[in-house]
């Protein structure tokens, strides 16, 4: 029996434009953007001004609140000035930006460990503080705050996403491949962090070298094991993975900690091992730039801050006109309204449409196929959900459970009547949220 | 227009090859074997009424949403298949206007009025032979056509009426308190006979409705539909299931138990209805539990009509029944969210 979840689709892959390409570090350019939002949570704090000095990896701001954490310069230079700048969320978002020396010049600021076993899970959680860490996989969460669980919660399970179920998405295979001491290294960090005995890395099965590599070198740890899952989307989302791999449910409305159980990405766990064993913080990360219409499609180390055109120049353009730049992969990932809009800490991918694969189809009514509510890993039914909102009944979508959507879009995928259920789904949570808050 | 514009939409960026041409085209050819089918068994007639059918049904779509102002989507193939459906539901022997006054009502009064694919509440093709069934019944029960190589009823003993015109019949008489011994022994072997023929049943060769006599051609098309995914399989299996384990257990003459539940399986448009129509997307439920009900409901009217109703058959009758129910059984049936807890529903409810 294959280990997955229920429901769920099968778009076509299209991984092989760069899954045999092995990552290559892009020169940073000239200029860097460093946005002081990068994540759901309060923004940080600039702490430099306009003309200051500033070395490789140097704190650029300090976080307010638990949910959040500090950027950092991922090159040295100068601070040109810090003003609002294109965001992948669609606003302008204030943003430090760098002028690069081209030297390089590390910062020192953060010591580095290599003896990480004789540190406290404390000092491990600060330390993914002060480097800036947060989810890798796509929603930057911050990492000190999943490591910092309620003390009324039990984790008992680590599970390690390696599943990368986004098509066109290669960046978590090469670096599985290219990286996996440092990756497993990183999960016992996390373990022993959360005091945790046992833990699971999830890798979809259309990656077989990567679960060779995982399977040889966890070998000698029994507290480690590799699972080949099912390859099927939304196979990496953290309740159907925590399903798939523990039969554990996580209740609706809950967080995987209510199950004993805590998600990291592959990515993350390689950049808490950089943070704790060499002292740098997060200012780097793999991006997959890719799309049928570029040129040579690649896996890209970049710096944070990048802006995309950069990325996009740097895999030799494009063969037709661009109609579409997508931030993540083609089905959760945010349509950009500008190519100068830089690379942030949870940018997977960059994927590049043309004017024609931009098209958006025609919509037309239901014919209440049902395809949409046999796919729909969370068990909603997103074409009643679509309806109710399209005639502006919001308040009855809560009954039907649209905030348990997790917004995978695979109901829109299917849809044969190309509605834009996600959408209208989205637009009804937003709608309900301003209510609610006009209410208090 | 400037090269630097941007799309922006909300994801997903990619869409499955799908759509409504797509589905409804798979369905017609699904129904091919079947049509071919009867062409063989009821000769040329039945290709003639199915394409007079078709046509009706293809215009009176165009000219509605021409009248509408809509963008006329006849090329989508829905219409194509409503006037088949109809065709298929009419005995081979009809006068040729019958089909046109058929799709013209199913569509116009079973699709149109609602505002169109996706907004029906009835099986346009069901409204169009309804509307023939109240309008003309005798020539929509008797206007019957021996197939080519066998009998009308598909035994050799009666030859006047199709299997199910038989079986009531000799039911009738079996119910008879004043019915000689004679008769009744001649009634017990007649069915016995009718029992024992499903061999024609299956093959299809006997007589009935255009497209509803080979259940082995229709199976063909059914299988193809689910195996592409365009058919739920749990309307027909539960269609199947209600009327097959009613007819065998109340509906034998030595008790419980001991009925045929495959000549009523195989005999009149049971597998056409459980495969083609009761499956139709937009007029059954949504939820995996309601397509049961919905299944499990069109094999328990089927047995009802049969067995205590006016008419032979109750195939068309029960889908249209189960259909007016459809958005009840789907509000009643709503899933359980992914992780939701049994008490989750007082609560809301409380609130």
């Amino acid at each position: 029996m294959s280990i997955t979840f229920k429901g769920g689709i099968h778009p076509p892959q299209n991984k092989v434009f760069t899954k045999d390409k092995p990552i290559l570090a892009l020169p940073a350019p000239e200029e860097i953007i460093i946005p002081l939002s990068q994540h759901i949570g309060a923004p940080s704090k600039p702490i430099v001004e306009k003309g200051d000095r500033v070395t490789m990896g140097q704190r650029l701001s300090e976080s307010e609140g638990f949910v959040s954490v500090p950027v950092h310069s991922s090159v040295s230079g100068k601070v040109k000035d810090i003003k609002p700048w294109p965001h992948f969320s669609g606003e302008s978002v204030l943003s430090v930006i760098i002028e690069n020396d081209g030297k390089d010049t590390p910062c020192r600021e953060m010591p580095a460990h290599e003896d990480w076993e004789n540190l406290s899970p404390d000092q491990i959680r600060g330390i993914s503080r002060e480097a800036g860490l947060a989810g890798m996989g796509g929603a930057a969460f911050p990492t000190v705050v999943k490591l910092s669980p309620p003390p009324t919660k039990q984790i008992d399970t680590v599970i390690l996403n390696g599943a990368e179920c986004e098509p066109y998405l290669t960046a978590d295979h090469r670096l599985m491949l290219e990286y996996p001491d440092e990756i497993i290294e990183g999960l016992r960090m996390i373990m022993k962090t959360l005091g945790v005995e046992k833990s699971f890395i999830g890798i979809e099965k259309n990656k077989p070298d990567a679960i060779k590599v995982f399977k040889n070198k966890t070998e000698k740890f029994d507290n480690i094991s590799v699972i080949g899952i099912k390859v099927k989307y939304p196979q990496g989302a953290e309740k159907q993975l925590i399903d798939a791999i523990t039969g554990r449910k996580v209740p609706a409305g809950g967080l995987p900690f209510d199950v004993g159980c805590l998600v990291q990405n592959v990515g993350t766990a390689k950049a808490l091992y950089d943070a704790v064993v060499r002292g740098k913080p997060l200012y780097e990360r793999v991006v997959t730039v890719t799309g049928k219409t570029l040129n040579n499609p690649q896996n890209l180390m970049v710096r944070i801050g990048t802006p995309v055109r950069h990325l996009i120049d740097a895999c030799d353009g494009t063969k037709d006109p661009i109609g579409k730049i997508i931030m993540g992969g083609p089905m959760m990932g945010i349509a950009l309204y500008a190519d100068e809009v830089p690379i942030v800490k949870g940018t997977s991918g960059i994927l590049v449409f043309s004017v024609t694969e931009a098209d958006l189809p025609r919509e037309k009514p239901c014919i209440s196929c049902a395809r949409c509510v046999d796919v729909c890993p969370m068990k909603l039914l997103p074409n009643r959900i679509a309806t109710l909102i399209e005639n502006e009944r919001f308040q009855e979508t809560e009954e039907y459970g649209i905030f348990d959507c997790m917004e995978c879009g695979s109901c829109t995928y299917v849809c044969p009547t190309k509605r834009r259920l996600l959408h209208y789904i989205k637009w009804g949570k937003d709608e309900i949220i301003k209510r609610r808050n006009k209410e208090k | 227009m400037p090269t630097n514009k941007l799309a922006v939409a909300v994801s997903p960026h990619i869409r499955e090859d799908v759509s409504i041409r797509k589905i409804m085209y798979s369905v017609l050819i699904a129904l091919v074997p079947a049509l071919i089918g009867s062409v063989f068994f009821f000769g040329p007639r039945a290709l003639w009424l199915s394409l007079i059918g078709v046509a009706s049904a293809v215009a009176t779509e165009a000219g509605i949403q021409a009248i509408r102002k809509v963008p006329i989507e006849v090329s989508d193939g829905s219409a194509a298949l409503t006037g088949l459906l109809v065709a298929f539901n009419l005995p081979p022997g009809v006068p040729l206007w019958m089909p046109i006054i058929g799709s013209f009502v199913g569509i116009a009064l079973g699709k149109q009025v609602f505002g169109g694919l996706g907004r029906n509440i009835l099986n346009p093709a069901l409204v169009g032979r309804a509307f023939l069934m109240a309008s003309w019944p005798v020539e929509m029960t008797t206007r019957w056509i021996v197939p080519k190589y066998g009998t009308l009823s598909g035994i050799d003993a009666v030859t006047s009426a199709t299997p199910l015109g038989v079986f009531k019949s000799m039911n009738t008489i079996l119910a008879d308190p004043a019915a000689s011994l004679i008769e009744i022994q001649k009634a017990n072997t007649i069915l016995g006979k009718l029992f024992d023929s499903w061999g024609n049943l299956f093959l299809g060769n006997v007589g009935g409705c255009l497209g509803e006599t080979s259940a082995l051609l229709l199976l063909i098309g059914g299988i193809f539909l689910l195996w592409k995914g365009y058919a739920d399989w749990r309307i027909p299996v539960g269609y199947l299931v209600g009327l097959g384990v009613l007819s065998w257990a109340f509906w034998g003459r030595n008790g419980l138990f001991t009925g045929h539940p495959l000549f009523h399986l195989l005999s009149g448009g049971v597998i056409l209805g459980a495969f083609f129509m009761a499956t139709d997307m937009v007029t059954s439920p949504v939820t995996p539990r309601g397509r049961w009900i919905f299944g499990l409901g069109c094999g328990i009217f089927t047995f009802i009509i049969r067995k205590w109703g006016g008419y032979p058959e109750g195939v068309s009758y029960s889908i249209l029944l189960m259909n007016i129910v459809t958005p009840l059984i789907d509000r009643y049936t709503k899933p359980k969210i992914f992780g939701e807890k049994k008490n989750k529903d007082k609560e809301q409810k409380e609130r």
